[in-house]
This record gives structure tokens, sequence and C-alpha cells, in this order.
């Protein structure tokens, strides 16, 4: 017998006293089960108020907030890059161009053939977002390509986000999922890496970015 | 030999005696178990809705354990059609065997880890020395861990019973042996610590070819995997490497997508007391140019389907390893992680180690002992597992011997030797009442807020909880116990024991 049928035959051995008196597993049963009565939101907030839980929260977890219009955006970049003396940033496929338009470091592409030490020598990494949470200070990307692969925004140590506003915000982890596709790869990002396990001080960053900037981009 | 149990490891209250003794441990334990309990108190008072998410995140789980097999083949079909390859083990060695075979498959020697307590578990680590191949713990706590040569005591923080000196002194002596030494000059200080770490971990991280996670949830409906995390370690070990394998206990299904809203919101906020944890990975099968191109997902029995087959005890399984209830625990707090002699210690391991092992050692006899009953942990549980009625039932079972299932199979066991059981009994009580004034705060605590707590299942739930209404909390503390079985005018000894 193939360990398949083994550990399937076990669960319903062991579930004899269920099979006795219940209903079988359908979509219908399930909804009956679980009551989704907890709340959608937590709070009244307007749309504005959303935005600035989300740069609030962001900012508690230790990001660095900035914001800015459309018309803005790149001046903001160009300054941003500078202050940190980056010399290369690497960019995904389909980054809006005019973001960039006015920065001065060197655009690296992510190509098949990069390794992981090549992304390793980059000094920032910029995309975009899926979305961001408010009550929850997260921003999730999924592999858009104006976010790129998974690896682009964890080897190199600075990364910025821009999230468009307030067209990109939700208010909690709720709304979050169902607007994203699990088909996806998903990365949830709340604040820079960061470990507590030395005497539980906060560290930030062991092995992603140590710095995070989100930009909360307004102008849609 | 399984992983999971530590060769030689003394009963609960031996170990638990000696750890008392230690005066550094202790005090890291206080300090760390005090910083948490408070930091999550907070953060679950922001959430409103708190106890219909807890309800929400019981029946879910619940639900998922009463049609286990449903969902499994479900999961299945959904991870197999996205690309991934799903391989079922019934015990620990039939795991390691798998794993150790898909990673020489790829003729690599090195595997770089995610922090997985079902890993843990099944020695998997060990196993795979054994076959050549060194796996790499990622997670700074597990470094240190495995630096050290030790076991982890806690499921967040595997080495919370370490200072920063302590930390230190192994990094100076061994890191060097590993890979990339530790810097001249390392201090204490946790950043410069970190940085260690940081620089020792990333070479493997760069040139890693296989790596290998647990899971902490499973999407039946999507096939989708998702792994919670802080540092990195985990989004480096699941997209950098070309081949990835995930072993996951059978436990960890949910039926939805949607379900992760409720898990999501209640996991970071009662593990480390942050509204969320900074790094969430989910993925589904592979993805064209973006991560590993080979998935491969082992589904671990290792007695979870024993513990499934006991109507009391299986609620364990609904146990999402957020830790919360070890860090409110009395016992917990004195004897710490290493005395539980599982890679589950506290409240959790005290109900599930002797489910998933059996009750057959000294060790795990002991451990339904290893409580004082106070009704803490299932107050800060956020699937609301009643760890005291599944205590009170395995002490029954020990001491009286019963039905259950092991390995597949009913067995009756025969009741411990009565002076073992007492030893056990009277050695955990000792523990529990160095410091009444905590225990009875405690009680007193469970049982102002007991009215509260979910009692029975409605719907189709209800036939379940009608057969095992939820004693009340706590169950039936200790000195009761004792009184009842032991020490009073009821009786004086225990049924079905041999003496
Ligand atoms: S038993 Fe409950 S509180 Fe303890 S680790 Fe599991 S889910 Fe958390």
């Amino acid at each position: 017998m193939s360990a398949r049928d083994r550990v399937l035959g076990r669960v319903r051995r062991a579930l004899a006293d269920v099979r006795a008196d219940d209903v079988p597993a359908d979509d219908l049963a399930y909804e009956q089960a679980v009551d989704r009565g907890y709340a959608r939101e937590h709070g009244e907030r307007t749309v504005t108020e959303t935005v600035d839980l989300l740069a609030e929260n962001l900012a508690d977890y230790r990001a660095i907030v900035h914001r800015c219009t459309e018309d803005e955006v790149s001046d903001l970049l160009m300054r941003l890059y500078a202050e940190r003396g980056a010399e290369t940033v690497l960019v995904p496929p389909e980054l809006p161009p005019h973001w960039l338009a006015a920065a001065d470091p060197v655009r690296v592409h992510d190509r098949a053939a990069s390794t992981p030490h090549d992304l390793d020598r980059v000094d920032s990494v910029i995309t975009g977002c899926a979305l961001a949470i408010a009550e929850t200070g997260t921003i999730v990307l999924d592999g858009s390509p104006d976010q790129g692969r998974r690896r682009i925004t964890l080897v190199p140590d600075h990364h910025v986000c821009v999230v468009r506003v307030p067209g990109q915000v939700v208010a909690s982890v709720p709304q979050a999922l169902e607007r994203l596709d699990p088909l996806r790869p998903l990365t949830w990002i709340s604040g820079p890496s960061a470990t507590s396990d030395i005497e539980l001080d906060r560290v930030e960053g062991v092995h992603g970015p140590r710095t995070l900037e989100v930009v909360l981009m307004s102008g849609e | 030999m399984s992983g999971g149990t530590f060769v030689g490891m003394p009963a609960f209250p031996a170990a638990a005696r000696e750890a008392v003794g230690d005066a550094t441990l202790r005090a890291n334990l206080r300090h760390a178990t005090h910083t948490i309990r408070d930091k999550r108190a907070r953060a679950v008072a922001e959430l409103s809705d708190w106890d219909r998410l807890r309800e929400a995140g019981k029946r879910i789980k619940d639900h998922t354990l009463r049609h286990l097999d449903h969902y499994l083949v479900r999961l299945e079909e959904s991870v197999e059609r996205a690309g991934g390859t799903v391989h079922w083990a019934a015990d620990a060695e039939e795991a390691n065997r798998i794993v150790a075979d898909l990673v020489r498959a790829t003729g690599e020697t090195e595997v770089v880890k995610v922090k997985s307590m079902a890993t843990q578990e099944i020695g998997l680590n060990e196993a795979l020395e054994a076959e050549g191949i060194r796996a790499y713990e990622t997670d700074l706590a597990e470094l240190i861990v495995q630096l050290g040569h030790d076991r982890p005591s806690h499921i967040l923080v595997p080495a919370i019973h370490r200072n920063r000196g302590e930390i230190r002194d192994i990094f100076r002596k061994e890191m060097g042996h590993w890979g990339r030494p530790a810097p001249d000059g390392l201090t204490d200080t946790p950043a410069e610590l970190a940085e260690a770490a940081r620089l020792h971990l990333r070479e493997k991280f760069l040139r890693a070819k296989v790596g290998i996670s647990g899971a902490n949830f499973m999407v039946a409906e999507t096939g989708t995997l998702v792994v919670v995390e802080s540092e990195g370690n985990g989004r480096m070990c699941l997209t950098l490497p070309e081949t990835l394998i995930s072993v996951v206990g059978i436990e960890k299904v949910v039926p939805a997508w949607r379900d992760l809203e409720v898990f999501l919101q209640t996991l970071p906020r009662s593990s480390t007391a942050e509204r969320m944890n900074p790094y969430t990975s989910m993925w589904t099968g592979t993805t064209d140019q973006d991560g590993p191109s080979a998935f491969h997902l082992v589904l671990l029995d290792n007695g979870r389907t024993d513990t499934l087959a006991d109507e009391v005890g299986r609620q364990a399984l609904r146990c999402i390893r957020c830790s919360a209830c070890l860090n409110v625990c009395p016992v917990y707090e004195r004897a710490g992680g290493h005395a539980y002699g599982s890679v589950y210690p506290g409240p959790i391991g005290a109900i599930l180690s002797p489910q998933l092992r059996g009750t057959g050692s000294d060790i795990d006899a002991s451990l339904p002992y290893a409580s004082s009953l106070c009704g803490a942990c299932y107050e800060v549980c956020p699937v609301a597992i009643d760890i005291p009625e599944v205590l009170v039932h395995l002490r029954e079972r020990v001491v009286q011997g019963g039905e259950a299932t092991r390995g597949g199979n009913r067995v009756t066991l025969r009741p411990a030797k009565g002076h073992a059981a007492e030893r056990a009994a009277m050695r955990a009580a000792g523990l529990a009442f160095a410091r009444p004034g905590a225990l009875r705060a405690g009680q007193r605590l469970a049982s102002r807020t007991r009215r509260l707590h979910p009692r029975t299942l409605p719907g189709p739930g209800r036939a379940w909880s009608a057969t095992r209404e939820l004693p009340e909390v706590p169950a039936e503390p200790f000195r009761d116990w004792w009184r009842r079985t032991r020490g009073g005018n009821s009786g004086g000894t225990t049924e079905g024991s041999d003496r």
C-alpha cells in the first residue's frame, strides 16, 4: 500500500465518530460551519484617514515614508538616491519610465542569467506594488511587471516602493485577500527585515533590505 | 529513533527541577515571556472583533479536521495542477527518506533551511547528515541553536534561553567551522551579532540550490502555501534555490483562500505581538522565471492521525504554533523549554507530544502533569484549544490506561505504574506551587472570564460538541485532581492503578 493510501486510510478511520453523524464536506456545509461575522474593516475612516493610517503604521514599523504627487515623484526619487549615494538601482521590466527620469544611478535589469551574487552588488531596488494595507502597515507585491521577480526586492539592502494613493490602499487584511490573485507569488512586507531573537531587542535587517522607503504617490 | 525524542531525556519533573535551579535561564525566560506577554495583550486589544476571529479560527480548523481526507485530496490536486509534486509520509523515517532522495537527485550536498517545527520533529537535519548532506539553519535563533550544539527551547524564539554574551561566545567559537567566521572584535550588541549572522549566512543563501521549509498554512482550494517570518531568511530559502522542498504536517491545511484573512490577523498578534510580521510569502506551485523551478510538498502524518483519532485530544491539531500559551504559562516560565523533552515545549507541548509519540516513555507519561491547570493557556490561544481539558484527559489515560490509536492501530494501554505516576505528579505539583500566588492569580483570571469562552459549536458542529461538552476552565484544578485521585477521603487510590 502506498504511503498516500496509508495516511488517508488512517485519517478516515480516525474520523469514524464524525462519519456517523456528519454531513459530507461541501462548500455549503463549510459556509455554515464558519461564522464570518468578524469585521471587514476596523473602525470607520474616510479615504484620507485610511491613507494616513497606512503612513502611520508603516512608520511605526520603521519604514521611511514619503508623500508626493505624480509630478513630483521623479524629483523625490532623485533626492533619495542622491542622499544615499546609490550608484546602481535594480529596475523591474515595466517600471513607469518617468519615475526615474531625474535619478542618476545606473539602471540594472534583472535578467534570467543574473545570479544572486549579481543582485547582491546592486545598491538599491525600486518597485511599484499590488496594494497596501492600512491597518497593518503592509505593502504587497505580486510579481507584476512594475514589481519584478521576488528576488529583486530581497537581495539589495535598500528598497523603495511606490504606492499609488488612494487607489492601491485597502483598509484591512480581509479586503486585501479579496483583491489578490492566489496564483501569483505574493510577498507581504511590513517594515524592513527585523529580528528579535537576541534578548527580544528589535534589530533591523538580518537578511532582507535593511532600509525600506515607501513613497505614497497621489495623483489618480 | 524519532528525531523529536531527545535521547536520554529525563522525565519532566527531573528536567524541570534542574532548570528551575538555573538562575540565568530563569532570568532570561522571565524577561522574555513577560515582554511578549504584555505586548501581545496590547496588539490583541486593537482588534474589536478578536473573539469572533478566534471563534472563526477555531471553527475553520475544526471543520477541516472533521473532513481532513477531503481537504488533503483537494490540496494535492491543487498543488499538482500548479506544477508542484506531492509526497506522503506516514512517519519521520519515510519523510526523511523522501527528502534525502529528493536532495540527492539534485546532486547537491548542501541545503538551506527555514525554521520549521515539522522538520525538527522528524530530526531531518540529523537524517540528512547521515546521508552526507549538510543542512544550514538560517533563522538567526536557529543558527544560534545549531552553532551552540543546542536544542531549541521556545517555538518562536528558539534561543530564548541564551543571552547576548552567550551568543557572542558561540559565534566567535563556532562560526568559522561552518563558513564565514565571526568578525574580529565582535561585541555583544544585538546589532553587531545580527550583522555577523547576516554576513555568515549570505554566502550560503547566494549559492544554495536547494531550500527546505515548512509552512504555516496550505490552502486546499488554490494549492497556496504560506510562510510567515521576520528576517527574510524565509524569503531567501523560498525564492533563490532551484528546488524547494516543503515538509508540512497534514493538519496545516485550511479549506479556502479566504480563510487566511482570519489567521493572518490572529497569528502575528498572538505570536510576536505585531500587527503583521515583517514578511509573509505565498506561493502556488511554481511560477515561470520567478523562484524555484521544482517544488515538492511532503505531507507528514507522524502521529497526527493518531491524535485525530482521540475525540478529546484532536483539538490539539488546531494549533497554529503562535507560542502565546508558552509566554503565559507559569510552569514554562520556571522550567524552560528543554524540560519538555520535545520540539514542542510549553502547554501545547504538554498535550501534543504525548499524543504524537504516545505515553510510553517517562517523559511523555509525565508531560500531562507539567501544568497547574490554571487555564491561562486557553485564555490566550487564538484557536481556543482547551489545553486544560486535554491535560486532564491525558492524565486519566496515563493513570487508568484505555483505548488509544498508535501507528494507525487501536491499542489498549496499560495503566502507568502507580509509583511512576505519583512521582511525576508530585514533582510537577511542587514546581507549580513554588509560587502559589501566580498559580492562584491564573485560576482566578480563568474563572472570571470563563463565561465568554466558546462552549458548544453551533450548526453542524453541534453534533461533535454535544458528545464532548467542554468542561469549566480550569477543568479540574490540580489540587482537586490530587485530592480526588490520591490524597483525600474520596477513594485514596487511583482507579486502575496496579499497586
Ligand atoms: S496551543 Fe494555541 S496558544 Fe499555544 S501555540 Fe498553539 S495556537 Fe498558540
